[in-house]
């Protein structure tokens, strides 16, 4: 009973890793460029006005990150902030973890760590896959995030879009009846997304707005990254002519070292 | 000034200490690139404590506050980022240091007689810097901190009879939780540091005792000069502190480039897992050490067979091996040259062997046992392959070592 059991899992394995699914998407690059300030602003724009009011950034403040993409107090306060009342408070999101339970059955995640978890191509990947899906409570299905409970926020952007499948033969040889014997399956592959219904930006546009919150994103993982490399430069400068003294120095001592 | 001195030459030993120790320690002349790394694992060892203090300043061992209390000395902190990034490579770059000092030993037969002593303390400062560095992985509280230690202190579990309960007792509960936190922040904050930087006092005092071995593995100390200095050697200062210097600085270049460019180092220094807060619920799809655990950790996973006893049984047994062997490989080693040098074509193959079997093991630890990255086998054969070239380079010493033919060894130092 149970080896059958056993066998019984185990056959519907393939199954459980198609249905996680995610791994078999390729994810597509982003172009990253932290100095890019206008593209970070348009960035933090998108993230306040559509992610901010169910996803915190709980580990970032407000006026941080005006400080960090030049933008002033008052524009941060005006503009950017309407879940809280000091410039000086983190980006906490405007939804109670209880609405979001009630809502949509889980808690969103914290923002501030996915481009580092996650990576930068996944969520523009993601954030680019999401998919009319009758089928799903709230008729958005994801390619990436399958099953994931977030609508398509964005769909007056995006518009909406149908996923298109083809289906591919998937060759594999399997034991029956102790002999070794090949089986053909039919599998369906996604292929491409179709605009259905066109939302207020074209593809490009959208693409291009995605890159510009994934920027954000990475800037909002590690704001450090904004300076990280410019002070590493510094500092490998300064070991480059500490080290030309040092080595001189010992050349000079071992001189009557024979 | 020289009065000064004398007052305190008359109530401590300053200049004997001095003198001993650096201006008239004898260190062999012939010293090459693999005799840097003893300094530099005291730098970083000062380097982890340093930074460690300002990090304990901000850092807050709580279950409900860690987490956030990390990315807190990231963001909020001034100059936390890079403190913080310091101590997470350094902790890497420890491991870096100190196995390539252990493998300068093996290649010149620095725990050979009469260092068999000296080696064996530095072993207990091995397995001591193992668990500074697995308590000090449990502190960021993230998804792979915990899991990691979850998986490591359930190992324990397979001792019979009391495992489970010695687990429980090390946990301080039924699963990693706060009281696990706590008693692992006490551990690595003051615990196993205090330990470390004895027992690195202790290393220094018998290596000064026993005198350096250099590349040529020959004691200098047997041709001494009228004045009974040793011909062949060099007082430590000034010609070791400066030339260590250089060598401090392209480490330091090398660092830096970590700390600034890759303090992530794709994956292998801060996994992309632990920047997901620990979740009970929710185990990562692969529970991976850090790259310096990962050779036992094949080891642990590469025992599949309940023979007697439970596989995983073995598989506890082998690691703890895997890393006991070290302290008898003054023993084992019956070759009559310590260099390499002066040594045959067997054990420069054997030796060639086991860093290649360590390295590999190190890489097939970082995958799943069943997927196959190398080629041919599911990686847990291979797995178990070079476990049995590990163990072999180590239980066959005793007769290649032997068998081996050697060269004549010079009488003084060469260059």
């Amino acid at each position: 009973m149970k080896k059958a059991i056993l066998i019984l899992l185990c056959a519907a394995l393939p199954g459980v890793s198609l249905a996680s699914g995610g791994e078999h998407v390729t994810l597509n690059t982003v172009k990253i460029d932290l100095s890019d300030m206008p593209s970070l602003q348009r960035g933090a724009r998108t993230f306040v006005n559509y992610c901010l009011s169910c996803h915190s950034l709980s580990y970032m403040r407000y006026n941080r990150m005006g400080q960090d993409l030049g933008i002033s107090d008052e524009l941060v306060k005006e503009n950017l902030m309407f879940a809280a009342d000091k410039t000086g408070e983190l980006m906490k999101a405007a939804m109670t973890t209880e609405d979001a339970k009630k809502w949509f059955g889980t808690a969103p995640p914290d923002l501030s760590l996915v481009t580092r978890s996650r990576g930068p191509e996944w969520f523009y990947t993601y954030m680019r896959s999401f998919y009319r899906d009758e089928k799903s409570s709230t008729g958005w299905n994801n390619i990436v995030f399958p099953h994931v409970a977030m609508p398509n926020v964005l769909y007056e952007l995006q518009g909406q879009q149908r996923a298109v499948y083809r289906s591919e033969k998937l060759e594999s040889v399997v034991e029956k009846d102790g002999k070794k014997v090949k089986k053909v399956d039919e599998e369906q592959v996604f292929d491409h997304f179709e605009i259905e219904k066109p939302g207020s930006m074209t593809t490009q546009q959208y693409d291009e707005s995605m890159r510009d919150l994934t920027n954000f994103m990475v800037y909002a993982g590690e704001p450090a990254k904004l300076v990280r490399y410019q002070i590493g430069i510094g500092v490998l400068v300064f070991l480059g002519i500490f080290f030309v003294v040092a080595y001189l120095l010992k050349k000079e001592y071992w001189k009557d070292v024979h | 000034m020289e009065k000064f001195l004398a007052w305190i030459d008359d109530r401590f030993p300053l200049t004997k200490v001095w003198e001993e120790h650096l201006s008239k320690y004898y260190a062999p002349k012939n010293f090459n690139f693999w005799y840097y790394f003893g300094s530099l694992a005291v730098l970083v060892l000062v380097m982890q404590i340093v930074t460690g203090i300002f990090l304990t300043m901000h850092y807050k061992p709580d279950t409900a506050l860690a987490f956030a209390s990390v990315e807190f000395i990231m963001r909020d902190v001034s100059w936390g980022w890079l403190i913080r990034y310091m101590h997470s490579t350094g902790a890497s770059f420890f491991f870096i240091v100190v196995y390539l000092h252990m493998f300068r030993a093996m290649l010149y037969g620095s725990h050979r007689k009469p260092r068999e002593l000296l080696w064996i303390i530095g072993v207990i400062i091995f397995v001591a810097l193992m668990a500074e560095s697995f308590m000090g992985y449990l502190l960021p509280w993230g998804n792979m901190s915990y899991w990691g230690a979850q998986v490591i202190i359930s190992l324990f579990d397979a001792i019979p009879y009391v495992g489970p309960v010695l687990s429980e007792w090390i946990r301080g509960d039924f699963v990693v939780a706060d009281a696990t936190l706590n008693r692992f922040f006490a551990f690595h904050v003051i615990a196993i540091p205090l330990v470390l930087v004895i027992l690195v006092f202790v290393h220094i005092v018998a290596l000064h005792k026993v005198g350096s071995n250099n590349p040529d593995g020959i004691e200098i100390k047997k041709k001494k000069d009228a004045n009974g200095i040793p011909l062949d050697g060099i007082p430590f200062h000034p010609y070791y502190t400066v030339k260590d210097i250089v060598g401090v600085i392209v480490f330091l270049m090398v660092f830096a480039a970590v700390v600034f460019f890759a303090p992530e180092l794709g994956g292998w220094f801060l996994e992309h897992d632990n920047f997901v807060p620990a979740n009970i619920l929710q185990t990562p799809p692969e529970i991976v050490p850090l790259w310096y655990f990962t050779p036992y950790y094949s080891i642990l996973r590469a025992n599949t067979v309940s023979f007697l006893l439970d596989a995983k049984v073995w598989g506890v047994i082998f690691m703890a091996l895997s890393i006991m062997v070290f302290f008898f490989l003054p023993w084992l080693d019956r070759s009559p040259v310590k260099s390499i040098r002066y040594r045959g074509w067997i054990y420069k193959t054997a030796l060639a062997l086991f860093v290649v079997a360590f390295v590999i093991l190190g890489y097939l630890g970082t995958k799943s046992p069943q997927a196959i990255n190398l080629i041919l086998f599911p990686n847990v054969y291979w797995a178990q392959i070079f476990t049995i070239v590990y163990f072999a380079f180590f239980a066959l010493m005793p007769w290649y070592t032997k068998l081996d033919k050697t060269k004549p060894v010079p009488e003084r130092v060469t260059k």
